[in-house]
């Protein structure tokens, strides 16, 4: 199919949306199944204007049609600009087969490498998910259940402040801790434990430590906000009525905080997966991460379209996550991006 | 030993792991920057010095990226408050029908990487651009704050949605009722009410603007921002210079919290005399009668 066509229907498409849903709700009211004012009655003209202009550039604008345009070029070739709209840019699949089986003229079977990137990325940031949950759970629930005042608010500004330190920079501070002259050798050295540094770069242990350093708070705040509504009675309950602790937890609190839980391990999930800051910075020259291999398609390789169906590859794989934990815990959208 | 006071050392010592796992690498980079060492190291310290902040300040490239930062961050601030807050007013109101679809499409930016959203974003912009003539709005800075505007937004509406929440709308059928207009309802009642939120939304949408960098690196183009200027630093070598910068940067922060938080005591001490003074006042009137 000639790709020139895209972009026209693209940029229809979410208004010809937004139309449909508009002349539903007309016959709707209409036929009196909606009354009360109309939009414009309520908020007035003006203000009325100001609400859809700035909502429909949002949404539209910013949001819809730039993911719409990076979904449609990346079934688009790699053409010089001359050769755009011409006989030769026609739709093809050629950039998602370029990701299972590398280029026609290698000899592999498989574009292993590209692959197993993908897959790495995925299980270490499920894996990073994980770690962060059990490591932030119990602080959530001290917070939330046991401290109170100013040792609470003391805690929270604690947490904070580390987060006001960019990414870039937090990913710099493992680096003067693990580099080959960095703190932890320079100890183990000292001690006579070692009689040459060990790599910790080249063997992405500081990778995975600052991976899971970089996002740690926005595990503990859903969870914080889950369990503080829980009443402390139901807790004083299940105890009196002999439960071991760990039953408490697993059976009363868990469940309690389904939401934050899902609610922080998507966020974790969704930034770890697509972390650039901490690969670049602590990743070995043989590191294997999805983003920076999205990176140096477009900016290295330059193949702007193959690039783009690398990330659709990625934002697919985030969509995957989010919706097999709603369907996992039972939740809506609303409940885990609250 | 009682199972009580065992559990305590426990949790005691759980929150003092945590938070050395939270600060320590942080603190041994603040050590680095004031240490004479050509390269970042705590060990040995040879002697204290604060050339690197020195260095750091004379570094044009950092400076020319923190120009654009803030720009960038005042254009975020721009766009991102207002979308937020017309994105969070039209949520109470859209129809039933059409709400999840709606929030499924102005939530999705804050579940979608950074990179994505850069990628996208100047994708868009590109052919947008070359296609309606407008090829100046091509430019780093604008698609930079576009592409931020575009999850930073989303903050602020959950900021401003849960505010409205909480809003009492027969104070704005009080006002049209008085015959005030819909434009001066929402000039002279909502936005007040909403003032708290719009500040926070505000400083958040700074403070995200300025710290990003998954995003920027793709939309920014040619142009730098500090945190792109300072990703080639951190990949070309390690210099002292870089803890120089998160010290200032910390430095900065902590700074603004603490002033944040007199102001705030300030402010609270201020209306809680006024609300005295009213007390009273209306006492005495009473008294009077």
């Amino acid at each position: 199919m000639q790709a020139a066509l895209g972009h026209p229907f693209v940029i229809a498409l979410p208004f010809v949306v937004g139309v449909l849903f508009w002349l539903v709700a007309l016959r709707e009211r209409r036929r009196g199944l909606i009354t009360g004012q109309t939009f414009f009655q309520r908020n007035g003209t003006a203000v009325g204007l100001f609400l859809i202009a700035a909502v429909a550039f949002w949404a539209v604008f910013m949001i819809v049609l730039p993911q719409l345009f990076m979904v449609e070029m990346s079934f688009r070739p790699k053409l010089p600009p001359s050769a755009i709209g011409g006989p030769r840019d026609l739709y093809t699949l050629q950039n998602y087969h370029y990701f299972l089986f590398g280029s026609p003229t290698s000899s592999a079977e498989w574009n292993f490498i590209h692959i197993k990137a993908f897959f790495l990325t995925i299980l270490a940031s499920i894996l990073v998910t994980i770690g962060n949950f059990l490591l932030c759970y119990p602080l959530a629930f001290y917070m939330a259940q046991v401290a109170n005042g100013a040792r609470l608010r003391f805690l929270l500004l604690l947490l904070i402040t580390p987060y006001w330190v960019n990414e870039i920079l937090r990913a710099f501070a493992f680096r003067v801790i693990f580099s080959s002259g960095g703190l932890i050798n320079k100890l183990l050295l000292a001690a006579g434990l070692l009689h040459e540094p060990i790599d910790f770069l080249g063997m992405d242990v500081g990778m995975y430590a600052g991976l899971s350093y970089a996002y740690l708070l926005l595990m503990v705040f859903p969870l914080y906000n889950a369990i503080e509504n829980l009443p402390k009675a139901q807790i004083e309950a299940a105890r009196d009525l002999g439960a071991p602790w760990w039953h408490i937890h697993v059976f009363i609190v868990m469940p309690f905080a389904k939401p934050g839980i899902a609610s922080g391990c998507t966020l974790v999930f969704m930034l770890t997966s697509g972390a650039l800051a901490a690969p670049l910075v602590l990743g070995g020259p043989r590191s294997l991460w999805f983003t920076p291999i999205v990176y140096d398609r477009f900016y290295q390789a330059f193949n702007w379209p193959q690039g783009s169906a690398y990330a659709f590859i990625l934002l697919l794989t985030c969509i995957a996550f989010v919706l097999a934990v709603m369907r996992f815990g039972k939740l809506s959208l609303g409940e885990i991006t609250r | 030993m009682t199972s009580r006071s065992v559990l305590r050392v426990i949790v005691g010592a759980y929150l003092v792991l945590f938070f050395a796992y939270l600060f320590g690498p942080l603190i041994i980079m603040g050590i680095t920057a004031f240490n004479t060492a050509p390269y970042p190291t705590v060990m040995p310290f040879e002697d204290f010095t604060l050339k690197w902040f020195d260095i750091l300040f004379r570094d044009k490239d950092m400076m020319l990226g923190l120009q654009n930062s803030l720009k960038i961050g005042a254009l975020v601030v721009a766009i991102s408050v207002p979308c937020g807050l017309a994105g969070a007013m039209v949520m109470q109101q859209v129809y039933a029908r059409a709400r999840s679809f709606y929030y499924l499409v102005v939530v999705s930016p804050v579940l979608t990487p950074g990179v994505i959203i850069g990628i996208s974003t100047v994708i868009f912009w590109k052919d947008f651009t070359g296609a309606t003539g407008t090829g100046f709005l091509y430019d780093g800075i604008i698609l930079a704050a576009l592409g931020q505007s575009s999850f930073i937004s989303a903050y602020c509406m959950l900021i401003f949605l849960s505010r409205l929440q909480r809003f009492d709308r027969a104070l704005e059928e009080a006002g049209l009722d008085l015959g005030a207009s819909n434009a001066q309802v929402f000039r002279h009642i909502l936005i007040p009410y909403l003032r708290p939120a719009v500040l926070s939304a505000a400083v958040m949408a700074f403070l995200s603007s300025f710290e990003n960098y998954n995003t920027t690196t793709f939309a920014i183009l040619a142009d730098k921002t500090l945190t792109t200027v300072l990703a080639g630093r951190v990949r070309q070598g390690s210099t002292p210079a870089i803890s120089a910068l998160a010290v200032t940067i910390i430095g900065v922060t902590v700074a603004g919290t603490v002033v944040y938080e007199l102001l705030k005591r300030r402010e609270d001490a201020r209306k809680l005399r006024e609300m005295r003074t009213a007390q009273e006042a209306e006492e005495r009137e009473l008294a009077v009668a």
